[in-house]
């Protein structure tokens, strides 16, 4: 059977991503770790597997891929048997499923993955967070969480009543903003509050956390 | 015969053209329903009902409410599998994987840099907005470097997935047009030779070729 790899490292908030995925489904895989202070992600080596000199870059036998959420999708419909159930084999759950995944990427990532580089990846590069970008972020992150608040009354998860890649998508900056003043934007939302709690104790992300040390 | 599915919100917006190219390639009847966006209507309770983003475009069918306009377009091609263009969302799951692949790179590489070049470029003089040179200029070279990306592939393949045009490739339609037709920025397209082929191909086709049509302003009334 052809090893899964997965190419990045587990300070990446889009190969955590991709490694959540693996860890829920219960696959075997081996992590390729990519020195990105070394620059490898934009070797001629790592570009013939990411054109984008990004990672996760991700194997499986012959086919190549990237991007994470093309990654974790490929996975969770592959190996829909194994491990949890991270989409839904009902057409109408699948579509929810994925208008709830383009939330993530299109309205919630791109305020929370700055804020991450504000507050986390600015210092591990010896840059200072700008206090100004911080409260602008935590205003427009707010309002998305908002609309989360109100969601998350209405269903246990993002999709409906069980977790899913539409919450699992959330981790990585999740766990980096659980860390940083702007923790207060999800602690005020009791219902936000209570799904990120569930959601970043689950046991498959706990392994993806514990490849950080 | 299924009654028109509805979509809300002006064509000239470019999530709402994504999705009507994905209805026209689909051969999917359609209504579409104005969103007054100069009023605000986007805004007020009955449409956050339905969107609760306050964003366009969004879709109804006699099953399902949606919205997100890449999500549309996957629920369409799926359910529609059977009619129109046959290989828009791919036939197998290696095709598939290959779509979402650009399909995800269109999302979060191309998109970012080149609407907000729409942005300031086509939309804000129109709304008599300032631009913000700082944001072109970034943009600019964000979008050169994705477009490096893109000339390479399609020097490779055909289209951005493999052989076929695809949703990925679709879903580069609605900013292209507008960075092709109404800025200085086309030639960021048409200079580069794989990426000029691409997009005379892409945009040449019916569906296409449509929703430019229905993104052009009524002919003022005879008096």
């Amino acid at each position: 059977m052809a090893v899964l790899k997965l190419h990045g490292t587990p300070f990446s908030t889009a190969a955590m991503r991709a490694l959540a995925a693996l860890y829920e489904k219960e696959l075997d895989f081996e992590l390729v770790p990519v020195d990105m202070k070394a620059g490898q992600h934009k070797s001629e080596a790592f570009l013939a597997l990411n054109p984008f000199g990004q990672v996760p870059a991700f194997e499986d036998g012959d086919l190549k891929l990237f991007e994470s959420r093309a990654i974790t999708q490929y996975i969770a419909h592959e190996h829909a048997s194994k491990g949890t159930q991270l989409v839904s084999p009902d057409p109408k759950k699948m579509t929810i499923l994925s208008v709830w995944m383009e939330v993530e990427a299109h309205q919630f990532d791109p305020h929370a993955s700055k804020l991450c580089f504000e507050h986390v990846f600015k210092k591990m590069f010896g840059m200072t967070t700008d206090p100004a970008v911080v409260e602008e972020l935590e205003g427009k992150l707010g309002k998305v969480l908002d609309v989360y608040e109100a969601r998350l009354t209405q269903s246990k998860y993002m999709s409906g009543a069980c977790f899913g890649l539409a919450d699992l998508h959330h981790l990585p900056a999740l766990h980096y903003l659980q860390g940083t003043s702007s923790k207060k934007l999800f602690d005020s939302r009791p219902h936000v509050c209570a799904w990120v709690a569930d959601i970043t104790a689950r046991p498959a992300w706990a392994k993806v956390i514990a490849l950080q040390k | 015969m299924a009654s028109p599915v509805k979509v809300y919100g002006p064509p000239m917006s470019t999530a709402v053209s994504r999705v009507l190219a994905c209805l026209l390639e689909k051969g999917v009847n359609f209504q579409l329903i104005p969103v007054d966006m100069s009023k605000g209507e986007h805004k007020k309770p009955d449409y956050l009902k339905i969107q609760p983003f306050g964003q366009v475009p969004s879709f109804q069918d006699e099953s399902i409410s949606l919205f997100e306009s890449r999500a549309i377009c996957r629920y369409v091609s799926e359910k529609y599998a059977n009619q129109g263009n046959k290989r828009l969302y791919g036939t197998n799951p290696l095709e598939k994987a290959s779509i979402e692949q650009w399909l995800e790179a269109e999302g979060q590489s191309f998109n970012p840099p080149s609407s907000a070049l729409v942005f300031q470029l086509a939309f804000a003089p129109r709304m008599k907005l300032k631009q913000d040179m700082g944001v072109i200029k970034q943009s600019e070279e964000k979008l050169n470097k994705v477009l490096d990306v893109y000339e390479q592939r399609l020097g490779e393949s055909r289209f951005l997935a493999g052989d076929e045009f695809t949703l990925a490739d679709l879903s580069h339609l609605p900013n292209t047009q507008y960075l092709v037709s109404v800025t200085d920025k086309g030639e960021m397209f048409t200079k580069r030779k794989n990426v000029g082929r691409w997009w005379s191909e892409i945009s040449g086709r019916d569906s296409w070729t449509k929703v430019v049509d229905l993104q052009k302003p009524p002919p003022p009334k005879s008096a």
